[in-house]
Parts: structure tokens; C-alpha cells; sequence
């Protein structure tokens, strides 16, 4: 009985412990948090962000957070527009995605630069839809994220959806109309990540492109992300295919094991890629010489000449205390906030307005006669969007020659 | 030919799981444990060995030494840290604290080496073996691969049979009660088998990253438990089991992608994994212990 007293006295104790500690954690996440939100005024627009800072596609979430502070930061020295941006994280899962959505709203969300991925986007944009929040992608770049069966989505068009970035099926059949139209391989084998809706979707439409242009696939393997350390058996289905090019619509991490394994394997095709594969010659310790003559679709090129590059280049390694060249996901997400402070600057609309207000004002401006020329699209010509959201900027192809990017055209 | 670079590349892919389940197998062996922070350990050697190689400009073979000592005392620190305290509490607050250090290792490393995947130098220099006029290529990290798996099981089986540590290990391993009424420090015991399965760890990182050359900071967690299922599959807690486990796990995984389909290999794996256990639950080096009731 004693025993038990005790007992059940030191279980108290050490609940009350925890509770204390769990307490002081509360307080700590709490205050933490109201310090990360930034403070708004009442002429200030309140732009949203959400991208993976933290997880295993953190690469993409911290290159569009800090090219979208890049831009607000140069959009209030200009002084004209007043902008503040808060960026949450959502680890490339959908669920934390639309809990960081939630929080921006709590915040007074009144625009949204995101999300970073797809898979989250696509969530969150059903959301965004609901509560009539305009919404600009940079780089998610399935049709879902914008719905519409017109363009092959699989739910009705969410309206105050645009991207920055091309979609995936123009990625597809543009790959396709390369590869005939150069006669850069006559047998062609495939390798493709399953698991990611980015990737099957370049894979599907590439594939329907082959099919009428009489393109000859020898070979279609997968892997998913799980799977992303090993693709000798991949690499050796090609060879014995005989395929003389090899189809990547992936990103750059797998491929850049890919291009060592084949290297090490003594197979040496052709290799396509598209933009995923953008970012290759960056990947610190890789050995540049095995992506020599890599082709990708691209609309960015970080080493480019031109002044708005130049800037931007040093602007972004200033932000991001890194130093290496930010990869185009940087540059779209900077081009959606210098978009969408063109966009408010033309239609007239202050932060006083209700959000919905703005979001069909910027619908009604982006569907409109609304021009816009950024880092991602050619230099002397302009982007405009068509009522289905999808961009009108058309897939560069370019080659690696000596560890720089060359137009294929 | 196909057939023998299939089963080259699934040896190859099957030692570096035989090393990673060589640390499961003797952890939960001895501490009755599922230490699931392992795939992480991996992951900092390789970051250890990368850095070394890559900052420091030091050659290869100081980044491995460098990465085994680094590990071996990360095991240590986590051990009397995030395990030791729980020693007579239930396995499952043990396994619930594992879960935790390995989200630990991941961010602490996202936060120290951050998001972008680094290219890890190749760890060995000397050319790959051409057989049959070329038709055949055998890598050389392959070769030194299973050569290492290899010399790793000769030296760990010696060593649990021959030295005096090595018998406690096993003793603890048998009955945890008797050993210690037989003199043996359990505890200490239990801490050596840590920073033995943390050096192990490190070594099999930078034969993975050498192997398989892309470094991020999750790089362990996926072949950390296509390891732990090797080990079961040899009947965790035996060491030839991990081994056999391992080698077998890469095999299959590596054929069924070349002859079957690369969307299904996974599933055919632990299609693979499930019935073993049905006709042997114990694994298939594995020991049945019946409860004493």
C-alpha cells in the first residue's frame, strides 16, 4: 500500500514535470511565433510565401523564399508599392502546407507566392480558391495546380490560379519536338520517378509527342524517391536497348548519380533532361565534366550577362549568405512578386481593399492586356497569361558546352 | 552478360546493406533495441568524410579515419544521452527516443550543411576491370565494396568470438541478468556496442556515397531500412544473418528491376521479406528463443 502511495506520488511528480515543460514550450513556439510574423501597416500589402525551407526539398523552398524577399525588398526602394513578405515553411507535404496556409491567413493573407511544389500547390490552391485569395505559383507546374479540363486537369478550373513557370505536358511535347525536330537520337529510353506527379506528367505527354512523331522508345524504367540511390539496373536496360538518348524529366539530384553511373559504366548516350535538371552544375563536389553536353529546358541562366541577371545574382547570394548562383526557381519566384507589383500598380488596387476585391481585380488584370517581362523569359520579349493560368513562355532547350549553358536553337 | 552485371550490381548494392544491418543486428542483439537513428549516423559519416575531403583537401583514407572516429563517438554521445537513461523503461519509449535522435541527426545536418545535395568524391582512384572485351565493367567501388563488407564480418565475427569483450557481448546478448551476476558490466557493455555499430555506420556512408554519389541530409534513411529489413530478413540479432540478409535483399532488389519491373521492385522485395517470415519467422539465420513460461 505504501509502495503504491509512492508510487503513484513520484508518477505525479514526474507528470507535473512534463506538464511544466510542455508549458514552457508552448510559451516558447508562441512568442517565437508572433515575433517571426512580420509587422504590417495598413499601407503595407501582405504577401504570403510557402515553400520547403527544411526537408528533403528544402533546396527549392529557400531558393523562392529568398528570390521572392529579393523582390519585395527592391519593390519597396522603389517606393511606390509597399509590400511585406511571410514565408512558411510546409516540408513539401501537403497537410503542413495548408497549416501554413492557415497561418497566413490568421496573419491577413491578402496574396500568395506559392506554393513551391505541386504536390502542396495543389492542396492549398483549392483553398486559396475558396477563400478568394489571388494566388501565383512559381514553380509548381502541374495542370492540377490550376485545374480545368480544357488543359487536362482533373477538377474544374480554379480561377484565381496562375504559374510562373511552363507546365508540365509543354515541357513534355516540347522535349519531343527537340529530340525529331535536331534528330538528337533515334532510339530513346526513358527513366522517370513514378512517385512524383512532375515527373509522370512530363513522362505522359512526352510520350504521346513520341507516338506521332514516330520517336522509337526502346525503354521506360522508373524509380521513386525511395529508390533514388541505385539506377544501375535502369541504366542497363537502356544500354541493352540500345537506346543512343536518354529522357530525364527529373530533377537534377538523381540525375546528377545517373550521369556517374553511366559514366562509371561506360555508357555514354545522350542525355535530355528539362528544367529539374537545371541546378546540375551546382551541386557542390560534382564532377562537371560528366554533364558535359546534357541538354535541358530552361528559362533561366544564372550566369547570363545581362544587367537584370547580373543583379539579381548578387542580390540573391546577398539574401541568402550563400555563394553559389541561385537556380531558376529563385528567378520565378522574384518574377511572381515584381509581376504582381506591376499588376497592382496597373489596376489601381490598395491594401485597403478586401481581399477579394484584389484577387478579382488581379484576375481581371493578368486574363487582361496585362505584359510582363522578367529574368525568365527572353530578353526583349514579354510574358502574358491566358484565362487557363498557364504562362505564355515557351521551353528554351540549351546545352552544356565547357560547363556553360549554350542555346540549342 | 545482362545477368551478370545485374547480380555484380546486386552484390554491390547488397554489401553496403549487409554493413548497415550489421549494426542493427548487434544492437538489437545485445540491447534488444531497434536503434532507428542508425541510417542517420550513416548519413553524418558521409557528411565527416565529404568535408574532410573537400575542405580540408586531406586524401580519402584520413576522411574514412576521420569519419569512423567522428561516428564512434557521435554513438557514444547519443547513447548516454537519449539511451542510456532509459535503460528499465519499456522498449517502446526506446523506440519512440530512437525516432526522435534520428529527426535530430537530419535537421541538425540540414541545418549545419543545409538543403543542397553535395556530389561525394569518389572514395577509390584505381581504374574498373574489363572482362569479356569490355562487355563486362566491374566498377572499382564495387570491388572495394565487397571486399570491405567482407573484411568487416571476418573481424567482427573474431572479435565477438575470440576477445574477452566480444564474449561479454554475446553473454548480454543470451541473458542480460546472468551476465551481470557473472561480473560482466552490462552497461558498459551495451556502450560498446554503440560506438562498435556508430564506426560500422561510418564506414558503410562513405562506401554508400561513394557507391551512390549524392550526399543530403536524409541520404541514410531510406537504405537505413531496406537494412533493417535485410536484418530481419537473416534473422535479426545473428550476424551471418545480417550479412546473408543483406546480400540476398540487393540481389533481389537488383534482379526484379532488370527482369521484372522497376515500379515493382520494392513491392516484390518485401513481398520477398513476407513470405520468408511466414515459413521462417525467426528469419532465415535466426533463432527461435521459446518463452519460458
Amino acid at each position: 500500500m505504501n509502495t503504491m502511495n509512492q508510487m503513484s506520488r513520484r508518477n505525479f511528480l514526474r507528470m507535473s514535470g512534463l506538464i511544466g515543460v510542455s508549458a514552457m514550450l508552448a510559451a516558447c513556439s508562441g512568442s517565437s511565433d508572433g515575433s517571426d510574423a512580420p509587422a504590417a501597416d495598413a499601407d503595407t500589402f501582405r504577401i504570403g510565401g510557402i515553400g520547403p525551407v527544411t526537408g528533403g526539398a528544402a533546396l527549392y523552398g529557400i531558393a523562392t523564399k529568398y528570390g521572392a524577399q529579393v523582390a519585395v525588398d527592391e519593390v519597396n526602394a522603389a517606393g511606390k508599392i509597399k509590400m511585406v513578405l511571410n514565408w512558411q515553411d510546409d516540408e513539401h507535404d501537403p497537410e503542413k502546407s495548408v497549416n501554413a496556409y492557415n497561418t497566413l491567413r490568421d496573419w491577413g493573407l491578402q496574396i500568395l507566392v506559392g506554393t513551391t511544389t505541386t504536390n502542396p500547390c495543389v492542396a492549398v490552391s483549392a483553398l486559396t480558391n475558396a477563400d478568394r485569395i489571388f494566388e501565383l505559383t512559381p514553380s509548381a507546374s502541374s495542370v492540377n495546380v490550376l485545374g480545368g479540363e480544357e488543359i487536362g486537369a482533373d477538377g474544374p478550373r480554379k480561377d484565381n490560379v496562375f504559374q510562373m513557370c511552363f507546365t508540365d505536358p509543354n515541357q513534355g511535347t516540347r522535349s519531343a519536338q527537340y529530340i525529331d525536330e535536331k534528330g538528337l537520337g533515334t532510339k530513346i529510353a526513358i527513366i522517370y520517378n513514378n512517385a512524383d506527379a512532375y515527373s509522370t506528367g512530363i513522362y505522359q505527354k512526352f510520350e504521346t509527342e513520341a507516338a506521332t512523331r514516330n520517336l522509337e522508345i526502346v525503354s521506360v524504367t522508373t524509380f521513386t524517391d525511395d529508390s533514388a540511390t541505385d539506377f544501375s539496373a535502369q541504366l542497363n536496360k537502356a544500354k541493352d536497348a540500345g537506346a543512343d538518348l536518354v529522357f530525364l524529366p527529373i530533377y537534377y539530384t538523381p540525375a546528377s548519380i545517373i550521369l556517374k553511373q553511366a559514366s562509371d559504366m561506360g555508357y555514354a548516350p545522350k542525355f535530355f533532361g528539362v528544367d529539374g535538371m537545371d541546378g546540375i552544375l551546382d551541386v557542390e563536389g560534382f564532377d562537371t565534366s560528366l554533364a558535359e553536353g546534357v541538354m535541358l529546358l530552361t528559362p533561366f541562366v544564372a550566369t547570363a550577362t545581362d544587367e537584370a541577371t547580373q543583379n539579381f545574382d548578387a542580390a540573391y547570394k546577398a539574401a541568402a549568405g550563400v555563394d553559389t548562383n541561385p537556380i531558376q526557381f529563385a528567378a520565378d519566384a522574384y518574377d511572381c512578386v515584381h509581376a504582381i507589383a506591376k499588376a497592382i500598380d496597373q489596376a489601381g488596387i490598395t491594401p485597403d481593399m478586401a481581399t477579394a476585391d484584389i484577387c478579382d481585380k488581379l484576375i481581371a488584370t493578368f486574363t487582361g492586356d496585362f505584359e510582363f517581362s522578367g529574368l525568365t523569359c527572353p530578353i526583349g520579349e514579354v510574358m502574358t497569361w491566358s484565362e487557363t493560368g498557364e504562362v505564355s513562355k515557351d521551353p528554351k532547350g540549351m546545352v552544356i558546352v565547357d560547363g556553360v549553358y549554350q542555346p540549342l536553337d | 552478360m545482362s545477368f551478370l552485371t545485374a547480380l555484380i550490381n546486386g552484390i554491390s548494392l547488397g554489401s553496403v546493406y549487409a554493413i548497415i544491418a550489421l549494426g542493427y543486428t548487434m544492437v538489437y542483439g545485445i540491447a534488444k533495441m531497434l536503434n532507428f537513428a542508425h541510417g542517420d549516423v550513416i548519413m553524418v559519416g558521409g557528411y565527416l568524410c565529404f568535408c574532410t575531403v573537400q575542405y580540408l583537401g586531406l586524401p580519402t583514407l584520413a576522411g574514412v579515419i576521420l569519419a569512423v572516429v567522428g561516428c564512434t563517438a557521435l554513438g557514444i554521445v547519443v547513447e548516454g544521452l537519449a539511451y542510456k537513461p532509459l535503460r528499465q523503461a519499456p522498449s517502446l519509449a526506446v523506440l519512440i527516443t530512437a525516432i526522435g535522435v534520428s529527426y535530430f541527426l537530419q535537421n541538425s545536418a540540414l541545418l549545419i550543411w543545409g538543403a543542397d545535395p553535395k556530389a561525394f568524391p569518389s572514395a577509390v582512384s584505381f581504374p574498373s576491370v574489363k572482362l569479356f572485351d569490355g562487355q563486362l565493367i566491374i566498377n572499382s567501388i564495387t570491388i572495394v565494396t565487397v571486399l570491405a563488407a567482407v573484411l568487416v564480418m571476418v573481424a567482427l565475427t573474431l572479435f565477438t568470438s575470440r576477445t574477452k569483450m566480444g564474449k561479454a557481448m554475446r553473454a548480454c546478448s543470451e541473458d542480460k541478468g546472468a551476465a551481470q551476476l557473472m561480473g560482466i558490466n552490462v552497461d558498459r557493455t551495451i556502450s560498446m556496442v554503440f560506438a562498435i555499430g556508430s564506426g560500422l555506420a561510418a564506414i558503410a556512408g562513405v562506401l554508400l556515397c561513394s557507391a551512390y554519389p549524392t550526399l543530403t541530409p536524409t541520404t541514410g534513411s531510406m537504405p537505413g531500412i531496406k537494412a533493417f529489413t535485410a536484418a530481419v530478413f537473416g534473422g535479426i540479432g545473428s550476424i551471418p544473418g545480417a550479412a546473408l540478409g543483406g546480400v540476398l535483399l540487393g540481389i533481389i532488389e537488383i534482379m526484379a528491376k532488370t527482369y521484372i519491373s522497376t515500379q515493382l521492385s520494392d513491392a516484390i522485395v518485401f513481398g520477398v521479406l513476407i513470405i520468408v517470415l511466414l515459413i521462417k519467422p525467426a528469419g532465415l539465420l535466426g533463432k527461435l528463443v521459446p518463452e519460458k513460461v
